[in-house]
Parts: structure tokens; C-alpha cells; sequence
């Protein structure tokens, strides 16, 4: 692990506890430029606490965490790892429910976040076209007007990942994107994340095996806070160590 | 940028509530000072002064709602900044009487002559003029909800806490304003004025020019307050108030949109506070109490939070309700007040303006923008 500057994300030895509970053991994680990782593994293996420390959300015990290869991700609060240029999508959709769809997008866009310039801010022709080409592509410039909480389960997941497209961000951290989704739409979503990957890059974590198969990536198996075991799908599935502790269960 | 963001702030509502506002500021007075005592449209001046009182409650309200209704910040303490300000405006009304009082000092007060003060104390220096008084009436209270602020937001103290922190805040000020040697009156506070700008306090038409003030600033913090809601801040921070940490992790940061929020507020209720002194002839420690604050956040809810007109129009009844029953029913106005606050909890979570809006909307006339009137239920924190 020696080329860090070629990383976009650099996670070694990560540990952390809660209580005396280990939920992170010595987790090490590369992801590269313009580079997909799904993250696959039981319930409690650690996968939103990594999401957690990644963004700031929790400070782990031990370990290093590097973004792009030179920024320590483990001295910078939520807000700051933000505008580094990393989004994150929350396992359960979190929008932002008494805001319109467009608006929702307004306030994900990637302009300056102090309170002034939020105060003076003029929508202008550019960012309406940004806006719409967002809702464009997360089929939701239908319903641009309707306030959030009146989206179904499913939308409100691609509205989230609309906002993280507004954020224009270097890593895309994407917890449980298909959960709630229709076949069809799990489908379109994979096609989506695999088309932002070829510009960035992007960590998903899904349980949905067949969805995981569809983005056809590098698959890393966790299990008790490190990593169990890595590859192609294929590969991870056939493993025995994973079947006995992950798949076969 | 100002000409665009007056242009926003002039949504539809808000030019109604300017130009109705105006018109009372206009009107009100004229009628007041024009008409003969008699003519059928003549407003009696102790009415004039009564309502000038509502007006600045309704701005307390203004802001305070400005807090809770749009960051959701549940302030128990705004009253603490409405009584800074308004003792501000005092202590410049105290030096005024100068030799006419009691004791004839030129430049002591009455009390501290009273309590044996030798000199006037360094903090009383310069009240003698009124645009350093005014200064301090935006100053006190913006500093003080700024440096609160800073500390409360920053270590992320929030709901429950943090409205206990705030009355707190305001208790604290009550009980050290009712030293005597805290310098600013004691348990008596500022009282007998005689004039303000050299015109007397107790005439007819100084009252009418307070009411008139009263209902143009009210104006003005209408326009502001539109201006800052309808702006791309006023969704960050209703986004703030419904998903506080999701914002966080868009890059906001929700400590510097509430303190802007709380600062902001503050000083409008300083400014309210400022009106409010002058048109009752008193301040004292008993505007610091947690009560009032409470009152504060009651007008709000029955008004409807989360709107620019339902504060305005909860603090104009409650009160209203409030001078009646004091007089016809004394004992019951506490009561009647609880009452009222389960009433509005249990059957109209948006106060009165939220009434008419659902009658609005099952008439099929236009719904007002759901955006900035529904205070949503706020949503879980995100990810666990």
C-alpha cells in the first residue's frame, strides 16, 4: 500500500469500538480514480460505520484515512469532508420533505455554502439548466414541483441520488441504493451509478445480490469489520469463507 | 443583489401585509390627531397606545417565529432580548428627565440618588444621547444571541436543551436585574419619563408617532423576514429544521444558518422592545421572566408558525384576548391562556393561518405555497 497518491480513497488499518464492541477491525479499503467498489457483507459487519467515518460522522480509534490521496479525512467535520467533493447517500432516502423536488436539487448544487452568499443567491440560466438536466436524468422533471414527502419510496431514492449529483462530487458514497425499488428501476439505477463511475468514483453497498451482479465491478465481502474477501462477484460468491459466513446464512 | 432580493421578498402575501400595515401606520395616527373626540372614526388615544403595545409584541413574535418557526429553534428566552432592548431605550429616557426628578439631580437617576450612587456608572455613560441608545438597542442584544449562539450551536446543544438553555439565559437577566447594586433600578427598573427627542412622552401626539413607528417597523421586519425566507438561505434553513444533520453532509453548516437566524432575531426583538418601553412608561426585571417568553412562543403557535402574517396575527388576538380577560375576568386569564395553547396543540398545529388555508384548499381556490408554510414534522436524523 504504498502508491497512496494514486488513491481516491485510502482507508488502512481503520478500527473503531462503541462501547467496548469492535465494530471496525484494521478495515483496509482502496478505491481508485473513476473506480467502482460494491461492498457486500452481513448485517453488522461495519459497512455504514465506514460510510460514518469516511464522512466525518464518527472519528475512528486507529487508522488512516485518506481522500485523494493526501487529504487526512479524520481531522475535518461533516460540512468541510462535503466540500472536499464527497456525497453521501443515506440507507434510508433523507430528503428533504417539505422542499419541492427542484428545490431539493437548489439546495444540493455545488455553490459557495456560507450564509451570505446562500442569502444573495440568483438562480441563474445555467443552473436551471443544470437543475432540469439533473431531473432529467433521475426521471423526476415531472414531478419538479411537488414537495418530496409526496414522492414514493423508490423516487424519493433517485432524488437522493439527484442530490448527489448536484454536488458534483469526486466520490460517491452510496448506501443501499435499490432498496424499495421495482425490478426495472433497480435495473436503471445500476445502468446510472455505472455510467458515473466512468467519470468518478463511486462506493455502493447493496445486499441485493442480482443488483450487485448488474454493476459488474470490483466486489469487496466484509464481515466483523474487515474485510473478508475480494474480486469479481463471481469470484466473492464462490469463496467458502463467505458462504459460510455471509451467503450460505 | 438588494433590488433583486427586495423583488423576492415582495411575494404576493408579503405586499398585502406592507401596504395593510402602512395604511394602519397612516391612519391610525391621522384619525387619532385629526378627528374631533366624538366623530364616529375617531381612535381614542389610550386605544392608540394599547395597540402601539400589540404592534410591538407582534414583532417579538415576528421574530421569535423567524427561529422557531422557520430553523426550529425553540427559543425560551426572546423575551430576554425584547427587555435588553427596552431597557436600552429607558436608560436614554432616564437621562433625559435629568433635574426634573425627585431629587432634582442632574445627572444621577432618581434611584441610584436613592441608593447613595456617588458618580453615574461607566455602563450609563453616553445613554444620554439617543443615537448611542439606539446603537445599543441593536448592539446588547444582537451581541449577546451572537456569543450564545456561537456557544450553543457550535457544541451542536439542540431541541429540548437548548430551549432550557434559553430560559435559563433569561432567568439569569431577571435575577441580576433585580439587584439594586446591578445599577439598572432594581425590582423598581426605569419608570417616570418625561420626554423623548425633547417632545413630552404622555402627549397625544408623541404617542401617535410611537404607534405609527411601531407599525412601520413591523413593516419592515415583514420585508425583511420575507426577504431571508423566501432566499435560497430560508430553504437551507428550513431544511435545517427538518433534517439538520442530512444538511450537514451537503457541506452546510447548520451552526452558522442558526446563528445567523438567532443574531438577526434577536435584534428585531430588541428593536420591538426599544418601541414597547416609551408607549407603557416602564421597564423593569419583570420582562426578563420566563413567562413572558412562554407568552411569546404561545402567540406564535396560534398564529401559525413557519408563516410571515400568523405570528402578527397570534400576538394581536392573544393579547387582545389578554387585556379583556385581565379586566373582566381576572382570574381565569391564566387558565383561558393553557386552554387556549392545548387547543391550538391538539386541534390546529397551524394555528389560525393553518385554519385558513385548509378551508382555502377544500374550497379548490390556490393553495398557498406549501414550501415555506408547513412545518413539516421533522424527519428522523438520517442513517443511523
Amino acid at each position: 500500500m504504498s502508491d497512496k497518491s494514486e488513491t481516491m480513497l485510502y482507508l488502512d488499518g481503520v478500527s473503531v469500538s462503541f462501547d467496548g464492541f469492535r465494530a471496525l477491525n484494521h478495515l483496509s479499503i482502496i478505491v481508485h480514480p473513476a473506480e467502482m467498489l460494491a461492498i457486500i457483507g452481513p448485517n453488522g459487519a461495519g459497512k455504514t460505520t465506514m460510510m460514518d467515518i469516511i464522512t466525518g460522522k464518527t472519528r475512528p480509534d486507529d487508522g488512516e484515512v485518506l481522500f485523494d490521496g493526501r487529504t487526512d479525512l479524520t481531522k475535518l467535520d461533516e460540512a468541510s469532508i462535503a466540500n472536499l467533493g464527497i456525497g453521501r447517500k443515506f440507507q434510508k432516502p433523507t430528503v428533504f420533505e417539505s422542499h419541492s423536488v427542484w428545490d431539493n436539487i437548489v439546495l444540493s448544487l455545488k455553490k459557495p455554502r456560507n450564509v451570505f452568499s446562500a442569502l444573495g443567491y440568483i438562480e441563474t440560466a445555467s443552473d436551471k439548466a443544470r437543475i432540469t438536466e439533473i431531473l432529467e436524468t433521475v426521471r423526476l422533471a415531472h414531478r419538479k414541483d411537488e414537495l418530496a414527502a409526496d414522492l414514493s419510496h423508490g423516487q424519493k431514492q433517485w432524488l437522493e441520488i439527484g442530490m448527489l449529483l448536484a454536488q458534483d462530487p469526486k466520490l460517491l458514497l452510496v448506501d443501499e441504493p435499490v432498496a424499495g425499488m421495482t425490478d426495472s428501476e433497480t435495473m436503471e439505477t445500476a445502468k446510472l451509478l455505472r455510467d458515473i463511475a466512468t467519470t468518478r468514483s463511486v462506493v455502493v453497498v447493496e445486499h441485493d445480490m442480482s443488483f450487485v451482479r448488474e454493476l459488474d465491478t470490483r466486489v469487496t465481502c466484509l464481515a466483523e469489520g474487515s474485510v473478508l474477501a475480494e474480486g469479481t462477484l463471481d469470484q466473492v460468491s464462490a469463496n467458502p469463507v463467505v458462504i459460510e459466513r455471509y451467503l450460505g446464512r | 443583489m438588494i433590488t433583486q432580493m427586495l423583488f423576492r421578498a415582495l411575494d404576493k402575501k408579503a405586499i398585502w401585509l406592507v401596504v395593510v400595515l402602512v395604511a394602519v401606520a397612516v391612519l391610525v395616527p391621522a384619525s387619532n390627531l385629526l378627528l374631533p373626540e366624538g366623530h364616529p372614526l375617531h381612535v381614542p388615544t389610550y386605544l392608540v397606545s394599547l395597540f402601539g403595545k400589540y404592534l410591538t409584541y407582534a414583532m417579538l413574535a415576528l421574530a421569535l417565529d423567524l427561529v422557531w418557526g422557520y430553523v426550529g429553534i425553540l427559543s425560551l428566552g426572546h423575551g430576554a432580548f425584547f427587555a435588553l432592548g427596552g431597557y436600552a431605550m429607558g436608560m436614554y429616557l432616564m437621562r433625559q428627565i435629568g433635574p426634573r426628578g425627585v431629587y432634582a439631580n442632574p445627572i444621577l437617576p432618581d434611584f441610584m440618588v436613592f441608593l447613595n450612587y456617588k458618580e453615574l456608572p461607566w455602563y450609563w455613560y453616553g445613554f444620554d444621547m439617543f443615537w448611542f441608545a439606539m446603537a445599543m438597542v441593536v448592539i446588547v442584544p444582537g451581541l449577546l444571541a451572537f456569543v450564545f449562539g456561537w456557544f450553543a450551536f457550535r457544541s451542536r446543544v439542540t431541541g429540548v436543551y437548548l430551549s432550557i438553555i434559553t430560559q435559563a439565559l433569561t432567568f439569569a437577566l431577571l435575577l441580576a436585574f433585580f439587584r439594586n447594586d446591578f445599577g439598572f433600578g432594581g425590582n423598581n427598573g426605569l419608570t417616570d419619563f418625561k420626554d423623548i427627542l425633547g417632545f413630552n412622552i404622555q402627549a397625544q401626539s408623541t404617542r401617535a408617532t410611537l404607534f405609527a413607528l411601531s407599525a412601520g417597523f413591523l413593516a419592515l421586519f415583514v420585508l425583511i423576514c420575507s426577504a431571508i425566507v423566501n432566499s435560497k438561505l430560508g430553504k437551507v434553513m428550513v431544511a435545517v429544521r427538518d433534517a439538520e444533520s442530512r444538511t450537514r453532509f451537503l457541506g452546510w453548516r447548520p451552526e452558522n444558518v442558526k446563528l445567523f437566524a438567532f443574531t438577526v432575531s434577536a435584534v428585531m426583538a430588541g428593536i420591538a422592545g426599544a418601541l414597547y418601553v416609551p408607549q407603557v412608561g416602564i421597564i423593569n426585571p419583570g420582562e426578563f421572566a420566563p413567562e413572558n417568553s412562554i407568552e411569546a412562543v404561545i402567540w406564535v403557535a396560534v398564529g401559525g408558525r413557519g408563516t410571515i402574517i400568523g405570528p402578527i396575527i397570534g400576538a394581536i388576538l392573544v393579547n387582545m384576548g389578554k387585556s379583556f380577560f385581565t379586566g373582566a375576568l381576572p382570574d381565569y386569564w391564566l387558565f383561558a391562556l393553557g386552554g387556549l395553547f392545548v387547543v391550538v396543540t391538539l386541534f390546529l398545529p397551524k394555528g389560525i393561518v393553518g385554519l385558513f388555508q385548509k378551508a382555502r384548499a377544500r374550497r379548490g381556490i390556490e393553495t398557498a405555497k406549501p414550501s415555506t408554510v408547513t412545518p413539516a414534522k421533522p424527519a428522523a436524523e438520517p442513517a443511523e
